[in-house]
């Protein structure tokens, strides 16, 4: 029996139970996580020095990615979008490959590229500018990783805006940055709120380009999910507590912007 | 104050061919059937696509000389009430209304005091602080005929601007319009298909065929000896 031919009542426990399913999927690890922390535990995990270092270290890393993230991905994307030129096909695949590239990869791409001796790396060196195995270099990482995200909701989001719009602005004289400002921008809202947010959390879980091009240095390039796996090699425990931590401020971050765009619909 | 119109507008195998001048203060109807071309002359008008060949004069400015000059949308000071209205969804109405002042530089209080004006004018205040998907088709209608007529434009281009109401809101908002167009100074040009819209509305008509004029005069004069085409149309729009 379809879904189309069947009642709606029988459709919608169908499609409940799947989507139940794939709740528990994901709702389960977390739920195993927090099982294995006892708050006196993750009290003291809190209050260690490196934890605090490495918590506040992501949130800066993360934190100036996003706004290079927006700096850049918003003209990108606003580009992508709007004007036809060639090769946007290509240029659009180049972007969205950091999605898919596995992040090890990334770094060891970004390494050739700003490495020491990398593509960059000997002309950026003269003029003083280090990046690898710096906090730049994190952030230069999380920013290759997380970018992909912002600009690829924002594309899409900025092609269905009714261009009626922003002529309509123009005719009663608005400057292009005004129609930006007061037509484009709050049409594609929604969008942008989802695309940062998408944005932040990969930043904030980035791991595997970071370790590759700015190594896992505590105070200087020792995010969250590295001092995780830090942990991990040799103290298991400790290691669960710091990733519930990651985990709790994410969630946090992904509840709050998701439902402010659910409000907003 | 008038409008002067002479060009030729080139579309892949469509081609609009104008030669048309209208004084200010009589409203002129631009009545064609789907495809004639009224959409291209709006685009045209407001700066949106550019002519081929020729100019386009507004009191005594030059909005477009082809291929050499064309004045951007910002700089030609039209009012326009768009098809579909493209009132802003993120702005109240009022601040819908006083957005063509504010692009002026006019202080934002001062320029919603206007609009707020405005808007009493058309009877809407109360809806002044409202968005616009909670406006009726009627009050949105108002809003963004006052949007286009507070910054006092030398031409005022209307593109079916009775489209989105029904038929019972439609008649009275004929004569509602034809009021407030009546007492707007400058060129005021109303592109419809319905010739009743044009007939309640319009001192004048231009009518549009394919890309071409083919014929123009006083409302009551071109509808009592109707060339065969506007004859057609006639018959289509009696009940």
């Amino acid at each position: 029996m379809s879904l189309r031919t069947g009642r709606p009542g029988q459709a919608h426990a169908v499609l409940g139970a799947l989507g139940g399913v794939a709740v528990v999927f994901f709702a389960l690890p977390l739920v195993a996580l927090v099982g294995r922390v006892t708050p006196a535990g993750l009290w003291a995990q809190l209050g260690s020095p490196g934890v605090q270092q490495a918590l506040r270290l992501s949130l800066e890393v993360s934190l100036i990615s996003l706004g290079l993230c927006v700096v850049f991905g918003f003209p990108l994307a606003f580009v992508l979008a709007r004007v036809a030129f060639p090769g946007r096909a290509l240029v659009r695949g180049l972007v969205s490959l950091p999605m898919v590239l596995p992040p090890v990869v990334g770094g060891i791409a970004l390494l050739a590229a700003f490495g020491r001796r990398g593509l960059l790396g000997g002309a950026l060196e003269q003029v003083g500018v280090v990046l690898p195995f710096t906090t730049a270099g994190a952030v230069l990482a999380v920013t290759f990783v997380a970018m992909p995200f912002l600009v690829t909701t924002l594309e899409a989001a900025l092609a269905t805006v009714d261009p009626r719009l922003e002529q309509a602005a123009a005719t009663l004289g608005a400057s292009r940055w005004r129609v930006l400002w007061t037509v484009t921008l709050p049409a594609v809202r929604p969008s942008l709120t989802a695309g940062l947010a998408l944005c932040w959390a990969r930043g904030l879980g980035e791991f595997g380009a970071t370790i590759t091009f700015a190594g896992n240095l505590e105070g200087r390039t020792q995010t969250m999910p590295l001092a995780v796996y830090d942990a991990l090699q040799s103290d298991p425990e400790a290691a669960i507590t710091l990733g519930l931590v990651l985990l709790a401020v994410s969630l946090t971050l992904l509840t709050a912007l998701r439902g402010h765009i659910g409000r907003r619909r | 104050m008038s409008l002067e119109v002479d060009v030729t507008v080139q579309r892949g195998e469509f081609a609009l061919e104008l030669a048309f001048s209208l004084p200010a203060g009589e409203t002129v109807a631009l009545i064609g059937p789907n495809g004639s071309g009224k959409s291209t002359l709006v685009d045209l008008l407001a700066g949106l696509v550019p002519a081929t060949r020729g100019t386009v004069v507004l009191a005594g400015r030059t909005l477009e000389r082809a291929p050499t000059l064309r004045l951007a949308p910002q700089a030609r000071g039209l009012g326009v009430v768009f098809q579909g209205l493209a009132l802003f969804p993120s702005l109240s109405a009022l601040d819908n209304v006083a957005y063509g002042l504010r692009a002026r530089g006019v202080a934002r209080a001062r320029a919603r005091a206007e609009a707020r004006a405005w808007l009493e004018r058309f009877e809407i205040a109360e809806l002044a602080e409202r968005r616009i998907g909670a406006l009726s088709g009627g009050q949105a209608q108002r809003v963004a005929l006052a949007r286009a007529m507070i910054v006092r434009p030398p031409l005022l281009l209307l593109d079916e601007p009775l489209s989105a109401l029904d038929v019972e809101a439609r008649a009275s908002a004929r004569e509602l319009l034809r009021g407030w167009l009546a007492e707007a100074p400058g060129v005021k040009l109303l592109v419809t298909h319905d010739l009743a819209d044009a007939r309640a509305v319009a001192d004048r008509l231009l009518v549009l065929d394919r890309g071409r004029l083919v014929a123009e005069g006083p409302v009551a004069q071109l509808l009592a000896a109707p060339p065969p085409f506007l004859a057609a149309m006639v018959r289509r729009s009696e009940p």
